[in-house]
């Protein structure tokens, strides 16, 4: 299972300095595409490193973006910029901790719930709160232009890779694949099954939590219904099983149609939208249940059997 | 009897599901090096009290003690890495996972925790001991039942444990199996390792086991050598049911 690494890591670097390239296109169309694919890159990556190996499917991600999105908001006035994601991140794993230590205990199906709700559940008590201030939204007037927020991004990409190989080298990764394969006896062979997947929550609601802080100056002006959309939960589960969370860069291979897809139906049938991603979901769900790491997989496999026969 | 406490010790060990008593008020300790046989009818209550020493389930009542130190209260991976391992009825493997990476499990997390080329070579001693060498890169779902049954004893084995609980760890063999099943735990016990078998086969309690207790609907009904507990009228009659006693 232990890849040799160097070339993965020597691979994934090229990538990135390739992709980084980008804003010098100088096309606003291909910049906004990037930082789409960029922030849905780091969000899969990052959901799928919990879910993936865990097999418990979290709808948490808009309350951890929603929650950076708002560190920004709030925090752009009082404090330089250059400070507020590394406090977001700080943020979303303190409340991935807090979800993980009440709900991780549970069966997959009540995560699954709780998860969902915890978005809603921020978003009201941000209402709750601008009742007293009576202000509706926040303005987040800055100077930081589209290319660096891409640029942000990926760092925050790089950094997200480099932990989740890191991880799946390392004792808590091994203790994860356990985990995934029979909690009973992942607790039994002396594993803190608990404490592992919480680790793991943090980090993936750490790196959701800065996508939302580095991309509040993008939108100008966030409000709690845009800021904690469900439909960006959803869409990071989707994209991530198209892909496939068995492996490490499974899921941007999802991101990166699904984006060109997504960019399609949203300019074709604006009012549709949640219904075509029901739709999309219950296709990969039916025809690429392993997403497409799983199908070039099974393709390999079918070609090594040919040479093995041959 | 020293003064040092035995390696494993039940005090009133209870455990009550609903209105049935499955486990009621249990005592026995098990000295270092010595292979305890727990036998009794289906039913009475021998699976259950491993779950409580290996803390997959909690006592209702009582104490569990390893070598003096309370354990009963403890979630199943601490009383792991204190030393207590387990094989199950049914036997569990990590489906996704290789031979190698099943019993590098235990040798990473267990009791004694290791990492790196060390569990690797740890992983593969026990697999040698357990007479899966040249198995160690297969899947898991390739190997017979008696092979998945080695895989689990191994990785029970990987981290040192200072007790080893075997539930019904011969069950389903053919009888050339068993025989080999037999001496590799015979193979275990001339290590000096300290083992509760739970066991319905009457000639692997007879040769393997030094003492026995016997369950009979929760309670144990009598303790002392294979010989002694065979030959006791009451543990007769829990077998073969009261007409024949
Ligand atoms: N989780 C549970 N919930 C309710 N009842 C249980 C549970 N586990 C065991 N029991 C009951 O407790 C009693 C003892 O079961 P246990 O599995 O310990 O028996 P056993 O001696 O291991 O039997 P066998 O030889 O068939 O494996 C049985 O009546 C069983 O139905
Ligand atoms: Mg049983």
């Amino acid at each position: 299972m232990i890849r040799s690494g160097g070339t993965s890591l020597a691979l994934t670097a090229l990538v990135l300095a390739l992709a980084a390239l980008l804003p010098l296109a100088g096309s606003p169309y291909w910049q906004s595409i990037g930082i789409s694919i960029a922030m849905f890159a780091v969000l899969t990556t990052s959901w799928a490193l919990f879910s993936g190996p865990t097999h418990y499917i979290s709808l948490a991600t808009a309350a951890f973006f929603g929650v950076g999105s708002y560190t920004t908001g709030m925090g752009i006035e009082l404090l330089p910029y250059w400070c507020l994601p590394p406090i977001a991140g700080v943020l979303g794993a303190a409340m991935a901790a807090l979800v993980g230590l009440a709900t991780l205990r549970l069966s997959g199906v009540y995560f699954v719930i709780f998860t969902l709700g915890l978005a809603e559940l921020v978003r009201q008590i941000i209402i709750w709160f601008q009742n007293f201030s009576g202000q509706k939204g926040l303005y987040v007037l800055t100077k930081i232009t589209e290319a660096q927020i891409y640029w942000q991004l990926l760092g925050l990409a790089a950094l997200v890779y480099l932990a989740g190989w890191a991880i799946g080298r390392s004792r808590l990764g091994f203790a994860l694949r356990i985990i995934g394969d029979d909690e009973q006896v992942a607790r039994h062979s002396g594993i803190n099954t608990a404490r592992a997947k919480v680790a793991l929550f943090m980090i993936s609601g750490a790196a959701a939590a800065v996508v939302g802080a580095i991309l509040a100056p993008r939108y100008v002006y966030i409000e709690p219904a845009t800021a904690f959309t469900p439909m960006l939960s959803f869409q990071v589960v989707i994209m991530a099983l198209l892909g496939g969370t068995g492996r490490l860069w499974g899921p941007v291979v999802g991101v990166i149609p699904f984006t060109f897809l997504w960019e399609a139906i949203s300019s074709s049938f604006p009012n549709q939208t949640t219904l075509l991603l029901g739709v999309c979901f219950l296709v990969i769900v039916y025809v690429l249940p392993r997403g497409f790491v799983g199908l070039i997989e099974a393709v390999r496999r079918r070609v090594a059997a040919r040479e093995g026969v041959a | 009897m020293t003064g040092a406490p035995p390696t494993l010790s039940l005090r009133g060990a209870t455990k009550r599901f609903g209105g049935l008593v499955a486990v009621n008020a249990l005592d026995f300790d098990v000295a270092e090096h010595e292979v305890m046989g727990l036998i009794g009818p289906n039913g009475s209550g021998k699976s259950t009290t491993l779950n409580l020493i290996s803390g997959a389930l909690g006592c209702t009542a009582g104490t569990i003690a390893l070598r003096g130190v309370p354990i009963h209260r403890l979630a199943p991976q601490d009383i792991a890495r204190r030393g207590v391992a387990r094989t199950f009825q049914l036997v569990r493997l990590l489906p996704s996972m290789s031979v190698l990476d099943n019993v590098r499990a235990g040798a990473v997390f267990g009791h004694r925790r290791r990492w790196g080329d060390d569990a690797e070579a740890q992983a593969m001693r026990m697999l040698e001991l357990v007479g899966l060498g040249r198995r160690a890169q297969a899947p898991v779902g390739q190997l017979t039942y008696i092979d998945t049954k080695r895989v689990e004893l191994a990785r029970a084995l990987a981290g040192d444990p200072k007790v080893l609980l075997l539930d019904e760890w011969l069950a389903g063999l053919n009888p050339t199996e068993l025989q080999e099943g037999i001496a590799l735990i015979r193979r275990l016990r001339d290590e000096g390792r300290t083992i509760v078998l739970v066991e319905h086969v009457m000639d692997a309690i007879r040769s393997l086991c030094d003492r026995c207790v016997v369950m009979s609907s929760g309670t144990k009904i009598a303790e002392g050598t294979p010989q002694q507990v065979l030959a006791d009228p009451e543990v007769i009659r829990a077998y073969l049911g009261d007409d024949d006693a």
